[in-house]
């Protein structure tokens, strides 16, 4: 604990220290992994009502500029150009050897563009911008500002009553709400598989809005323990896991991120920071692929544990690994060899000196609610 | 007359008159662990050493392991644990309690804090 003194905290901190949190260092910060309520409540209660997460530590960054949607093309195998205003679309940062550097989201505004981007890579991405994209466009990391995300199926009429203009928003778009009197930008987006918003608001109003949302029905805090189960059961990469700079989005199974227009058919193919590498996968294959992997007993597989056949041959590795409160049993992701990915292979995970029979299932583990209007 | 001893590894241990004692964790280890999931269920007749891993604690966040507070042998494992890991944390020096032990060496216990002790390393 002696080096919590060290840790940023977020806008928010005093509210979840008053709401009973166990704080612990994440990515720089200290952050609510639970609130009293405990993982499992806390995951059930956002499948069912809402969840309120402070999010804040990510990154929120504007790029400025007309030349800024042309600009990081460079970076991301996104069609961004074409990004129609107040649209969003997910995005990755590439290396040159196809790897992914950090995974983000970006959204059209009129000044330009708005990305949230991974607190563990934020510094990293900044550089990357700064390196890459400076003469092009204006980087504005926007430090004054809090990320909080409403999520779960009550969301949608929380967000109607105080902010009745969301009610016109879809899955992946952006708006400029006033919730309950207080200046937000808002997405209808988030990580955990259910509808819900994204609300970027200044600081200093964080408190007010966050009290204002815990105020209604249904909304709770969560922490990031549910927000990391929420994700793995929704079958969504994370950072550190899924992704890395030795992972490809083709290896990730993201080919659905890939845009047309970047491909080698499209109108703008490649022009990305190793999409060489991305261009040839996408035609050949590779040789190993994220899958979703169901244990046959109820003890947990875990992040790095390895996946091999009954002879002992290794396949793979598990990836993100844990427990699904909806389901009531353990599931995880892993990347395992292209022979190896086919829905219901049986496989072996090596759990303390234990061979644990797993199969490849399909993700995600629990559908998605997206709100597509 | 029995008697519970605490670890600074977080486990409570009921020491019963007749040379058997039952262990299980402490209120603030469960706390600190979160829900439980899964709890591995040692067999009946193992021999545990003081200090050596019995079983594996999961809970939603990670995995750790009960540590044999003493030397001894298994007479008898809380198999209801196997299906409801939750009553560790709902119960954890009742319901929640892990295995029964017939101990081979009772001078192991001499190390162990009393609960006065242990509320004091707590805090």
């Amino acid at each position: 604990m002696s080096d919590n003194n060290s840790l940023f905290t977020t806008p928010l901190n005093a509210l979840h220290l008053a709401a009973g949190a166990k704080m612990v260092p994440f990515a720089g910060y200290s952050m609510p992994v639970q609130y009293p309520m405990g993982i499992l409540k806390e995951h059930q209660h956002t499948r069912q009502k809402a969840g309120l997460f402070d999010v804040s530590h990510m990154g929120q960054i504007r790029l400025i500029g007309d030349k800024a949607t042309e600009a990081l093309e460079k970076l991301v195998p996104v069609d961004i150009v074409d990004l129609p205003l107040f649209k969003q679309r997910y995005a990755l940062f590439t290396n040159t050897e196809g790897g992914v550097l950090d995974d983000l989201m970006v959204t059209r505004i009129e000044s330009g563009l708005f990305l949230v981007v991974n607190a563990a890579c934020k510094q990293q991405d900044i550089a990357h911008l700064q390196t890459q994209l400076a003469d092009a466009c204006e980087i504005e990391v926007l430090e004054d500002r809090a990320l909080l995300a409403l999520q779960g199926p009550a969301a949608k009429s929380v967000m109607a009553k105080l902010a009745p203009a969301s009610t016109e928003m879809v899955f992946m778009t952006a708006k400029d709400l006033s919730i309950d009197g207080i200046d937000c930008f808002v997405t209808r987006s988030g990580y955990t598989g259910e509808d819900g918003f994204e609300i970027s608001v200044a600081a200093d109003q964080a408190e007010a809005l966050a009290e204002k949302l815990l105020a209604e029905e249904g909304v709770e805090w969560i922490g990031l323990g549910a927000r990391d189960s929420l994700r793995l059961e929704a079958g969504l990469c994370l950072y550190g896991h899924e992704l890395a700079t030795d992972i490809s989005p083709v290896e990730a199974k993201l080919n659905w991120a890939l845009s047309p227009a970047r491909r080698a058919t499209g109108s703008r193919p490649g022009g990305y920071l190793g999409a060489e590498v991305i261009l040839k996968q996408l035609e050949t294959g590779v040789r190993r692929y994220r899958v979703g992997i169901q244990t046959e007993g109820k003890m947990p597989v875990r992040d790095g544990a390895t996946l091999m056949t009954a002879d002992g041959e290794v396949l793979g590795i598990v990836t993100s690994g844990g427990f699904s409160p909806t389901l009531n049993k353990p599931i995880a992701i892993g990347l395992v060899a292209a022979s190896a990915s086919a829905i219901d292979t049986k496989l072996y995970a090596k759990v303390r000196n234990k061979s644990v029979p797993v199969k490849v299932v399909a993700l995600p583990f629990v559908k998605q609610n997206y709100y597509r209007g | 007359m029995s008697d519970i001893k605490y670890t600074e590894d977080h486990e409570w241990i009921e020491v019963h008159g007749d040379g058997t004692a039952t262990i299980g964790i402490t209120d603030f280890a469960q706390d600190q662990l979160g829900d439980l999931v899964y709890i591995e269920i040692p067999e009946v007749g193992s021999e545990i050493v003081k200090g050596e891993d019995v079983s594996v604690i999961e809970s939603v966040k990670a995995a750790s392991d009960l540590i044999a507070p003493v030397s001894g042998t298994i007479i008898d494992v809380n198999t209801a644990l196997e299906d409801e890991p939750e009553k560790v944390n709902d119960d954890p020096m009742g319901a929640g309690w892990f295995i029964k032990v017939e101990m081979s060496d009772a001078s192991e216990l001499e190390d162990l804090m009393d609960e006065a002790a242990y509320q004091a390393c707590l805090d």
